[in-house]
């Protein structure tokens, strides 16, 4: 059974259909990229599958439970977490507490628990710190911990948003658009981390990208959209070859 | 191994010592007898705006919105606690007893007062969120200036309209005399009590901003979608919050209340919730211990220097424009931000410190 | 009858209302922001109309033009020197500038006019209309205000919608920044904002203070609330919003007032605001506004 199995997903805003008729089946531990021109509904899908948007028809079932409808809290809980585009982090805490932001629902203790200070606010934060820092570390961000979130240089950013959306524990990683605005280099150093988040914590990962080399570098599997609607899908390799695929990119 | 001491954990000790420090010393200014009558009749008040400031700091600074109706919550927890202590005075004697009692009584009143209004408007905007808080705040006013409560052998009368309309028998009493509001509550607040509670609520807004619960809020302040995408429950955070701030706020009320023999609702105006916002302003948004310190400087200031008391509301005006500018505006920050540092380098070799993050500012 | 009065008082100050709030709604619309100042241009619309009238011994009618102008410019002073620093800034330090203005405005005319309130002459010459043998007896300042607010918002609606300069700020309202790129001014169709909004401010300073003629330095703040849950209540952003908010915001007011309780009429005005948040928070015209995600 797949981990993720979108069957027929749409929404209309107004007269326009943003998203029509939209399938996809991803199996668990896949690398799974989604890609299209500007303007095609990625960023819409996206925002479908996390609850951002109610869909108008169509069902979204993550490992075998529905998920359609329910809104952007309920969907992390259920398993999914995800990035910006546009990067989206808590400015003013700590890079390590914006990763203890994504521990908070596997890591609690009350608020009263808290404030008076009792034994079990010392043990937890001490385990979130251990868990936070250790997933740092993973995106090579340990030395910046303390560091407010907004001083970090860009390409870290995007890497916290990553760490961030991982320490909710997922089951599945929607990355929009991660290497946007990175150069070459870092873009290379990005793929090897997705790469590694992937095997090291048996992730299934979706991602959105305009970057053909990062696509075609780690994706598995492709799906690709044109003004709303699935061209085509498959292996990588195959939906490049594609000649409506360059078509579509290329323009007549 | 060396244990690494954390910036808020610092911040707050230090926070804690000054305000320890303050104490001792006017308690030995007290006891040589070295602090005019008119210090000494500050020292609550210094006390109820410290905490009315840090309520509203947690308000601003931490959940990121702008409540006007501080002194709507402060009003609460000023009319409960006192009608329960004049009802409770004969019964329960010993103001040790009593007066814990209407601080629980005082700020629970307000806490509910806050999830009450809360709950309608912490999924608006945020200039709503001001405006309804301020209209909030008007209505408490007005309706306990219209209020009249007495009591009798046949039970408690209730009107809005006069002191006549009761019906009171003979032996009755009144509780709340409309706009005379409430007179011979218990003199209860003395200045030690009222810097402990000080002392405890800034423990308690320390611990919150440092702990599980209020990253989760600082989060949300900071970015609302993305604190959806890692599951939070927004509006129960941003209760939770208004509901602390009420409670902190109606507990300042209830320390009001009882230190005046008598009570009413028209001193809790909208002058009063401007009053706080500004010392929360001047003290820095987010920043506890500035609130404190700015609440007891401008507390002292108009009585120390009487003459500029009657430009001292333009000059709060003028302190909100200022700031605000000053410390917003990217251009005008960034020029300030680049001579401090200048000026701090002067003095300090070892900068790496000063970078580390400040949380909740 | 006395009902029938009652209302028509109700409609009179719910025009004056109207009046504030379309100064407020075509603010947030355009400006995207609270100007709480506004309800204490009106006071000082007030005291410029006093001043002009019985201090300099003006004619009314010269003495409302200097009222709009004054108030016009302090419009746009305050625009220019508070607000427009803070166009990038969050709408926390916007807010709380707004209410520094407030607060300044108000403090300023406390020590230039004193604390004693000042009684207004009315500026209005409209003989009063008796109705049903006199048993209803129309006040010349209820049929000016009424009158007055109708003609501005049928001009204000043409202006927007007709003319260049109005479709500027429709353009600005939807999109600042595409509308930059479309080469309009965006500074100055946000002074244009404020001009306007702030010149309403002095006319319906002038009418609220001849209907109720005792000024001090708060005179504007209430109505100034009241008009912007008027405008809340009409959807803010709209034009006949505002005034369909300010109508019934006034007579609500005035009926609570008669039938309920004086001195809560004020709390029972705010409740309608509290309910209408919960209720239908866009208000009776207003729009749902997405954040892009």
């Amino acid at each position: 059974m797949a981990l993720l199995d979108v069957k027929k997903l749409g929404i209309s805003f107004g007269g326009l259909r943003a998203v029509d008729e939209f399938s996809i089946k991803i199996e668990k531990g896949e690398l799974y990229g989604l890609i299209g021109p500007n303007g095609a509904g990625k960023t819409t899908v996206f925002n479908l599958l996390t609850g951002v948007y109610k869909p108008t028809d169509g069902s979204i079932v993550l490992d075998g439970v529905d998920i359609t409808g329910k809104n952007t809290i309920q969907i992390n809980h259920a398993g999914i977490a995800r990035t910006f585009q546009n990067i989206r982090l808590f400015n003013n805490l700590s890079v390590i507490d914006n990763v203890k932001v994504g521990l908070h629902n596997k890591y609690k203790y009350s608020a009263a628990t808290g404030v008076f200070r009792l034994p079990k606010f010392f043990r937890t934060e001490r385990k979130m710190d251990k868990k936070a820092l250790e997933l740092l570390k993973v995106f090579d961000l340990e030395n910046e911990a303390y560091l407010p979130a907004s001083g970090l240089p860009y390409g870290k950013q995007r890497k916290l948003e990553i760490a961030r959306a991982l320490a909710t524990d997922p089951k599945l990683l929607l990355l929009d658009e991660p290497a946007a605005g990175m150069n070459p280099n870092e873009t290379a150093e990005l793929m090897n981390t997705i790469k590694a988040v992937r095997d090291e914590f048996d992730m299934t990962v979706l991602l959105i990208e305009h970057d053909m080399s990062l696509v075609s570098g780690i994706c598995e599997k492709l799906s690709v959209l044109n003004f709303g609607q699935l061209l085509c899908q498959g292996k990588t390799g195959e939906v490049l070859s594609n000649p409506e695929v360059i078509t579509a990119y290329l323009g007549e | 191994m060396k244990k690494k001491i954390k910036p808020m954990t610092k911040k707050s000790f230090i926070t804690y010592g000054l305000v320890l420090i303050a104490f001792v010393a006017v308690e030995i200014l007290i006891s040589t007898g070295n602090i005019s009558s008119m210090l000494k009749g500050l020292l609550v008040p210094i006390c109820v705006y410290s905490i009315l400031a840090v309520s509203l700091n947690l308000t601003v600074g931490i959940l990121g919105e702008l409540s006007l109706g501080q002194a709507g919550f402060m009003c609460i927890g000023a009319y409960s606690s006192a009608i329960f202590s004049n009802m409770v005075k004969e019964t329960i004697t010993e103001p040790m007893i009593r007066f814990p009692l209407a601080i629980l009584v005082g700020g629970i009143f307000a806490a509910l007062f806050g999830i009450i209004i809360g709950i309608p408007v912490l999924r608006l905007r945020g200039d709503y969120l001001a405006i309804v808080t301020l209209a909030f705040g008007e209505i408490i006013k007005n309706v306990f200036a219209a209020l009249y409560i007495g009591y009798d052998s046949a039970g408690l009368h209730i009107s809005l309209k006069s002191q006549g309309d009761l019906g009171l028998a003979p032996d009755g009493k009144m509780i709340i005399n409309g706009a005379l509001g409430i007179s011979g509550t218990p003199n209860d607040s003395t200045f030690e009590i009222a810097a402990v509670i000080l002392f405890i609520t800034l423990i308690i807004a320390y611990n919150f901003v440092n702990s599980r619960t209020g990253r989760a809020v600082m989060s949300i302040r900071d970015n609302r979608i993305a604190a959806e995408s890692v599951g939070l429950n927004i509006t129960k955070y941003k209760l939770m919050t208004f509901a602390l701030t009420a409670f902190l706020a109606g507990v300042a009320g209830v320390l009001y209340s009882h230190n005046f023999y008598s009570l009413q609702a028209s001193k809790f105006d909208y002058n009063l919730s401007i009053l706080v916002l500004v010392f929360v302003v001047l003290g820095g948004i987010g920043n506890i211990r500035g609130s404190v310190i700015a609440a007891i400087i401008l507390t002292m200031l108009p009585e120390l220097l009487r003459s500029i008391n009657n430009y001292r509301m333009l000059m709060y005006a003028i302190v909100l424009i200022v700031m605000m500018i000053c410390t917003s505006n990217e251009t005008i920050r960034s020029f300030f931000v680049r001579n401090i540092e200048k000026f701090k380098g002067l003095f300090k070799k070892n900068k790496a410190q000063s970078d580390v993050v400040k949380e909740g500012e | 009858m006395a009902f029938l009065e009652t209302l028509i008082n109700g409609i009179s100050l719910g025009s004056i209302y109207a009046v504030i709030a379309l100064g407020y709604t075509l603010v947030y619309g355009i400006a995207k922001m609270l100007n709480f100042a506004h309800g204490d241009v009106i006071m000082v619309g007030g005291y410029a109309v006093f001043t002009a009238m019985v201090t300099w011994n003006w004619s009314p009618w010269l003495a409302m033009l200097f009222a709009i102008v004054v108030c016009t410019l302090l419009g746009i002073t305050i625009e220019k020197v508070a607000y427009k620093p803070l166009r990038k800034a969050s709408s926390l330090s916007v807010l709380i500038t707004a209410i520094g203005v407030s607060y300044f405005l108000q403090n300023m005319a406390l020590l230039i006019f004193k604390e004693k309130p000042k009684v207004f002459t009315s500026v209005v010459n409209i003989p009063k209309i008796s109705l049903f043998d006199g048993k209803v007896v129309i006040k010349g300042e209820t049929t000016a205000a009424i009158i007055t607010s109708v003609v501005i918002v049928v001009a204000l609606s043409i202006f927007i919608n007709h003319t260049q300069k109005g479709r500027a700020m429709l353009a600005v309202s939807e999109d600042k920044d595409a509308a930059q790129l479309m080469g309009i001014n965006v500074n100055s169709t946000i002074s244009l904002t404020f001009a306007i909004g702030s010149g309403l401010a002095a006319v319906a300073g002038m009418l609220l203070c001849s209907s109720y003629p005792t000024l001090t330095n708060t005179t504007g703040a209430m109505p100034g609330i009241k008009a912007f849950v008027a405008a809340v209540f009409g959807g803010i952003g709209s034009i006949p919003g505002a005034m369909i908010g300010g109508i019934l915001i006034g007579v609500i007011e005035i009926l609570g007032r008669a039938y309920i309780s004086p001195q809560l009429a004020d709390a029972i005005v705010f409740a309608v605001l509290i309910l209408v948040l919960m209720i239908k928070p866009t208000g009776i015209l207003g729009k749902k506004i997405n954040e892009k995600v």
